[in-house]
């Protein structure tokens, strides 16, 4: 940085930076500072609302007991936290394995051809389509040919959202594996059975365990797919192919409803979703620094 | 992340097994992936096809006069959505609006060494997390938290602007500008992230060669780094206008569900993803069709956003 310039050389001043040039270059970072501010307010206000909140709601109860009727006191939300875990693993696995079977496509038969590139344009492609959509294209396919809403339902529209996260963290994870792995095993009279199930998988796994935490992240706190999939359920779920209450539909039902019991339900169910995200997230996070390569 | 890869010399060779039964297994392994590869295109046209499947009906009724009608009238079965239409492009072009300016200026805080890193870590830690937190609980935020904590000052500006039309109507519970807001809060992760990628990406060389010609920080920031990532920083904000338009729960919660386009921000209105969220439950026959059309249209206008997202993203990272 050219800020210091000695007085006692009089040539010195002659490449000292202009008074107005260096007002411009505070009132920039003084600009970049306020902007900082001002994008962490919202975030820590959000983070100290759903932390305050919700623990002020918090109770074993809630853990325990199923959501309360209109107007009624106490109360919690059993169902809704199984529901959420079971539209999640049901949508894990659907995914998963279509997701790594296409990297392990895309990458180990077929790289750089031009159907893994077409594949990698759908996954960008399909990763944009918006939450609602994933639902409604569940909603056609799984809820008008069953006949009913489901845990199914809502996992596969889960499903179609975890797709991309998968597909591209296994991509990364074959990407990441030296060409003499595949030679070496080769060399050994391996197939290409054998070599990706035998050595490429298991030395992909930190990527792919990072990418289906991700995901899984992500599913636990989408509504938009759950709302005319999985719909909302008073008690608990019978079976998988019954409407079935989640943590997020729950919280928009609640935040919606006029009485302060439901909307106080909401936040500790907002204060148990983001802790259950973070906790995944942190656990990626520590999956992803376990690489082999 | 999508470099062109050296070709057929990274991947599996066959070997040359003579073992019958362990050769078939192979062989059916490859075409199981090359099914599941297929299959990823296949959904997204499946997706596009069941969505037309069941608009069909509308599609049929109303045409393209469903794009720039403004009724929605379940007793009498005439529907439109140009009201949603005005409402998601709005509150998309408000979000940007606000959260641009804001996430370029918080990567570049990010990657120009302002601060010692320390410092930087966390900070970028937090907008990582703000990424990770649900729409819906951006929403309940909005409807307890944010909505009325903002309600005053609005006030004031529609009592100072109130000429403005945009800013005529007096500020209710629920207003399209609100919304916009907490929809400008939470893409700025994506924004933020991406411009962060591009400009850390970027090679030395230009820096050095700019501090070297005697400019200044901001001098290098403004007229050679941010020019130069430009493609990078557009591209995220095509991804960020993709989320934005296809954001539904924090709308629903948020945006006041008023099935009228109103020129005034501070007035409640409606987007294509609240509708369907809110009206879907009681629909059914012509009105559910009409909101797989919206479904539909939405579909096309994010694919639109995202393709011309990536071939910017694209463009740049075959420049590097």
């Amino acid at each position: 940085m050219a800020h210091s310039s000695s007085q006692s050389d009089p040539l010195a001043n002659q490449f000292a930076v202009s008074s107005k040039r260096k007002l411009f270059g505070n009132l920039m970072t003084a600009l970049v500072f306020a902007c900082v501010v001002i994008a962490a307010i919202p975030l820590l206000s959000i983070l100290f609302m759903v932390i305050t909140k919700g623990l002020a709601g918090l109770s074993p109860a809630v853990f325990t007991d199923l959501p309360p009727a209109a107007g009624v006191s106490g109360g919690g939300f059993r169902n809704a936290i199984i529901g959420t875990l079971l539209t999640c693993l049901i949508g894990a696995l659907v995914s998963v394995p279509f997701g790594v079977l296409t990297a392990v496509y895309t990458i180990e038969f077929g790289r750089g051809n031009r159907l893994s590139q077409f594949v990698s344009f759908c996954t960008n492609i399909l990763s944009g389509v918006p939450s609602i959509i994933a639902g409604l294209f569940a909603y056609g396919v799984v809820v008008l040919t069953t006949g009913s809403f489901s845990a199914v339902a809502g996992g596969i529209a889960l499903s179609v959202l975890m797709l991309p996260i998968i597909i591209r963290t296994a991509e990364e994870g074959f990407k990441s594996i030296p060409r003499d792995t595949r030679l070496g095993a080769v060399g050994i009279g391996a197939t290409n059975f054998q070599s990706v199930t035998q050595i490429i998988l298991p030395a992909a796994m930190p990527f792919i365990a990072t990418g289906v935490t991700l995901a899984l992240a992500r599913a636990a706190g989408e509504t938009a797919p759950l709302l005319f999939t999985a719909l909302f359920n008073q008690y608990d779920a019978k079976s998988i192919w019954e409407p079935t209450a989640t943590l997020s539909v729950l919280i928009y039902n609640f935040a919606i409803s006029p009485y302060k019991n439901q909307q106080a339900l909401a936040w500790v169910a907002a204060l148990i979703v983001v802790c259950l995200i973070l906790v995944v997230s942190i656990l990626a996070r520590i999956v992803s620094r376990r690489k082999v390569y | 992340m999508t470099s062109i890869s050296p070709g057929s010399e990274e991947t599996l060779i066959d070997s040359s097994i003579k073992f019958q039964p362990e050769r078939l297994i192979n062989q059916i392994f490859r075409w199981v992936t090359i099914v599941m590869a297929v299959s990823v295109g296949v959904i997204l046209l499946w997706i596009t096809y069941s969505l037309l499947q069941i608009a069909l009906p509308a599609i049929q009724a109303f045409g393209l006069g469903f794009l720039t009608n403004s009724t929605w009238n379940p007793v009498e079965e005439i529907y439109g959505t140009f009201p949603q239409i005005y409402g998601t492009i709005l509150s998309a072009f408000l979000a940007l609006l606000f959260a641009v300016p804001l996430g370029v200026g918080v990567a570049v805080f990010l990657t120009e060494n302002f601060l010692p890193p320390k410092v930087v870590t966390p900070i970028a830690f937090i907008m990582e997390l703000l990424a990770a937190i649900p729409s819906v609980v951006y929403g309940l935020w909005g409807i307890f938290v944010f909505l009325p904590a903002i309600r005053p000052a609005l006030q004031v500006i529609n009592k100072a602007f109130g000429w403005i039309p945009f800013f005529s109507t007096v500020p209710g519970g629920r207003h399209l500008f609100g919304a916009s807001l907490v929809l400008a809060i939470m893409i700025l992760p994506t924004i933020v992230a991406i411009s962060r990628d591009t400009m850390t990406s970027l090679p030395p060389q230009l820096r050095q060669g700019a501090y070297g010609l005697g400019a200044t920080r901001w001098e290098t920031i403004t007229r050679v780094l941010v020019p130069a990532g430009l493609s990078g920083i557009i591209g995220s904000v095509m991804l960020a206008l993709g989320r934005a338009v296809g954001e539904t729960m924090a709308l629903a919660m948020l945006v006041g569900n008023a099935n009228k386009a109103n020129i005034s921000w501070f007035s409640p209105a409606s987007t294509i993803a609240s509708l369907i969220a809110n009206q879907f439950g009681e629909a059914s026959g012509l009105q559910k069709s009409s909101l797989f059309y919206g479904a539909l249209i939405l579909m096309i206008l994010t694919l639109l956003v995202n393709i011309l997202a990536q071939m910017i993203v694209g463009r740049f990272q075959q420049v590097e």
